[in-house]
């Protein structure tokens, strides 16, 4: 199958960030970057899916600086075979401007399967993957934690509050992956060594219009301070009522 | 410290990857491995698979084919989480398969080093003997030339992979009452003493690879630190080696291990630094977590000069292990440079796990935490692959050779 996966460069979640002095964006002193945490699983996903459907072809495409490259090669040590980089000095939050710039990579490529993380971990909006399909006329499928491929059409599995939904669509499809196909796999020394021989083309970024944008970022409010409701077993009644009524972890 | 000094884009590439898997494989086994001294099949298998047994080897030897810097890269990573693994990985690659692809012949080469390098097999490396370690030219262990193969007799001591191992470098005296160049090297092949686990984990031991009869594992020795490593007498009782196994030339076994053991040395430098990085991180997190007297003792300045100290050791160190890593990969002398590493990193080591069991104080002394692991492990790198005073000897021998004779 011939599948392309849409990466997004985000910073590390493991470390603490401070907001910038522009009050609208993070600090990026000391910052480190990754792959966006669902995208990796999205790519372990494409590659089992070529692993168990015989030959294939797993291209990533990415949107962003110079920098975004150490993303492309790192999936492509992990196995993909090559790498789309379109080029944009800044990756805006508008998903729909990033959609267009992607859309108009990926059409014509004939992709069986356009995959996406289910969202970004630093941003979090999960529209670009179904901006894309809306864009290319594809079916899609969000949020996926299974997943079956057979002759021309595939089978989903999405978790959702109290139950799992099975789904089918035919491909191609755009499908966003969340967590549950896999966990990513650590490219080994050899696939290190051979993602810098893999083609990795670069092209500007055509994007879209930009017309949502971020005004204000600022820390989660500071949680309450915790209440003492008594002491010993004479508060167990008043926890457990408290437990139940107000904080409803008790039925 | 400016990276670029030491550091290619691959390097850090390198480094990522195998944090990746200390950290998501290694470190949630470490504590226990450390309580019941068992060998880790399992994340040994993982790391041949990741092609970390064989780093610096060509990939047409089953190697990753990258370099020198990477592969004590992959040691020092390893170490911040877990020394055993750190140092089963150093005897396996340095002492166990180094001086096959250094002094083999093709066939030698293409017989052992792709089953090292791929981890299908674990190597280790025969030096030191009951009365011979620091003074290795004192080898008692014989080698009696039968025609068309060797007689070797005697016991080698604290052999790292010696019982989990399958391929060995050996060394043994060929010509009695030649002191030290009447020693050679010679490749020997037994059984893991793993047979089961091997096979039910599916790693460590070849059934098609012939086995030198008369060679065995003594008992494994218990140990203060380094307890996921195998530690034990590797034994020779008559033991029939063809003479294809004889490894270099005949009586340059003691010029050959030199050379090794040089190489080894940076990677107990790069382990010892891994230990230091490991221990300071983890008081430096601890600082500012734990409170007394309403605040962060990591707002103490007692603890200030105790952390500040330890990062200026282990940037020091880092200098140290990778500037003779680079000369070691450039070919250039780095005997001097490489005792210096290793005896500066594994005294670091030590100064900095005691400070970080000081910075946790009681909770520092249980097996809670890992500080207490690194302060064990910590002591051996003191003495394993030459003691600090033989590293001193070394240096001085280096610094003063041409002026005292």
């Amino acid at each position: 199958m011939k599948i392309a996966v849409c990466i997004k460069r985000v910073p590390d979640t493991e470390l603490r960030f401070t907001i910038a002095a522009d009050g609208q964006s993070l600090d990026s002193t000391g910052m480190k970057y990754e792959i966006s945490t669902f995208d990796e699983y999205a790519v372990e996903a494409a590659l089992r899916l070529n692993e168990a459907h015989g030959p294939g072809e797993v291209t990533v495409v990415g949107l962003g600086p110079a920098a975004l490259g150490e993303q492309l090669r790192r999936a492509m040590s992990m196995g993909a075979d090559r790498a789309i980089h379109l080029t944009a000095d800044e990756v805006p939050f508008d998903g729909a401007a990033i959609a267009h710039a992607l859309a108009d990579a990926l059409e014509g490529q004939s992709y069986d399967l356009i995959l996406f993380g289910r969202n970004a971990t630093d941003t979090g909006n999960g529209v670009v993957g179904p901006m894309v399909a809306h864009q290319l006329n594809l079916p899609c499928v969000t949020g996926i934690s299974h997943l079956e491929i057979g002759a021309g059409q595939g089978t989903a599995k999405r978790v959702l509050e109290g139950a799992v939904e099975t789904v089918t669509f035919p491909l191609p499809a755009v499908l966003t992956i969340d967590e549950g196909l896999g966990r990513p796999r650590i490219p080994s020394l050899k696939g290190i060594m051979g993602a810098k021989k893999k083609p990795l083309a670069e092209s500007p970024a055509e994007l879209g219009p930009v017309r949502v944008s971020v005004t204000a970022l600022a820390p989660p409010p500071d949680r309450p301070p915790g209440r003492i409701v008594g002491q010993g077993a004479d508060a167990v009644p008043e926890l457990v009522r408290l437990l139940r009524d107000e904080a409803k972890v008790l039925s | 410290m400016d990276e670029s000094l030491y550091f290619e884009e691959q390097h850090h590439q390198v480094r990522e990857m195998v944090r990746d898997f200390a950290l998501s494989e290694v470190a949630p086994v470490a504590r226990d491995l450390d309580r019941t001294q068992e060998f880790p099949w399992e994340t040994i298998k993982q790391m041949g698979e990741l092609g970390l047994l064989g780093v610096p080897w060509s990939e047409e030897l089953g190697g990753a084919g990258m370099d020198q810097i990477s592969y004590y890269i992959a040691i020092h990573e390893l170490g911040k989480v877990d020394a055993s693994h750190a140092l089963t990985l150093s005897a396996h690659t340095n002492l166990g398969t180094s001086p096959i692809v250094e002094f083999g012949t093709d066939a030698q080469r293409q017989t052992y080093v792709p089953l090292l390098a791929s981890g299908q097999v674990m190597g280790g490396f025969g030096l030191t003997e009951p009365g011979a370690g620091s003074d290795a030219g004192g080898t008692a262990t014989t080698a009696v030339d039968k025609g068309d193969h060797y007689l070797l007799n005697g016991s080698k001591i604290f052999i790292t992979n010696a019982g989990v191992g399958e391929i060995f470098v050996a060394t043994a005296r060929t010509e009695p009452g030649k002191g030290s160049r009447g020693i050679t090297s010679f490749i020997v092949t037994k059984d893991t003493v793993d047979i089961d686990r091997c096979r039910a984990v599916g790693v460590g031991h070849v059934d098609a690879l012939p086995k030198t009869p008369g060679v065995r594992a003594g008992k494994k020795e218990e140990k203060m630190g380094w307890r996921a490593s195998d530690t034990r007498e590797l034994l020779f009782e008559d033991a029939i080696v063809p003479k294809e196994n004889l490894l270099g030339t005949l009586g340059q076994g003691f010029v050959n291990f030199l050379k090794t053991l040089d190489g080894g040395r940076i990677g107990i430098a790069a382990l010892s630094l891994g230990i230091a990085e490991g221990a300071y991180e983890q008081a430096r997190q601890y600082a500012g977590m734990r409170k007394q007297f309403g605040q962060a003792i990591g707002a103490f300045q007692g603890v200030h000069f105790a952390l500040a100290d330890m990062a200026m050791e282990i940037e020091a160190g880092t200098h140290l292990l990778y500037s003779a890593a680079r000369l070691k990969q450039a070919g250039k002398p780095f005997k001097k440079e490489a005792a210096m590493a290793k005896l500066f990193c594994s005294e670091l080591a030590m100064r900095t796990t005691t400070k970080a069991v000081q910075i946790f104080g009681g909770y520092g002394y249980t097996t809670e935490y890992p500080v207490e692991r690194m302060m064990r492990d910590a002591k051996v790198c003191e003495i394993g692959e030459g003691t600090s005073e033989i590293q001193r000897i070394v240096i001085a021998r280096e610094i003063l050779g041409k002026i005292v004779r």
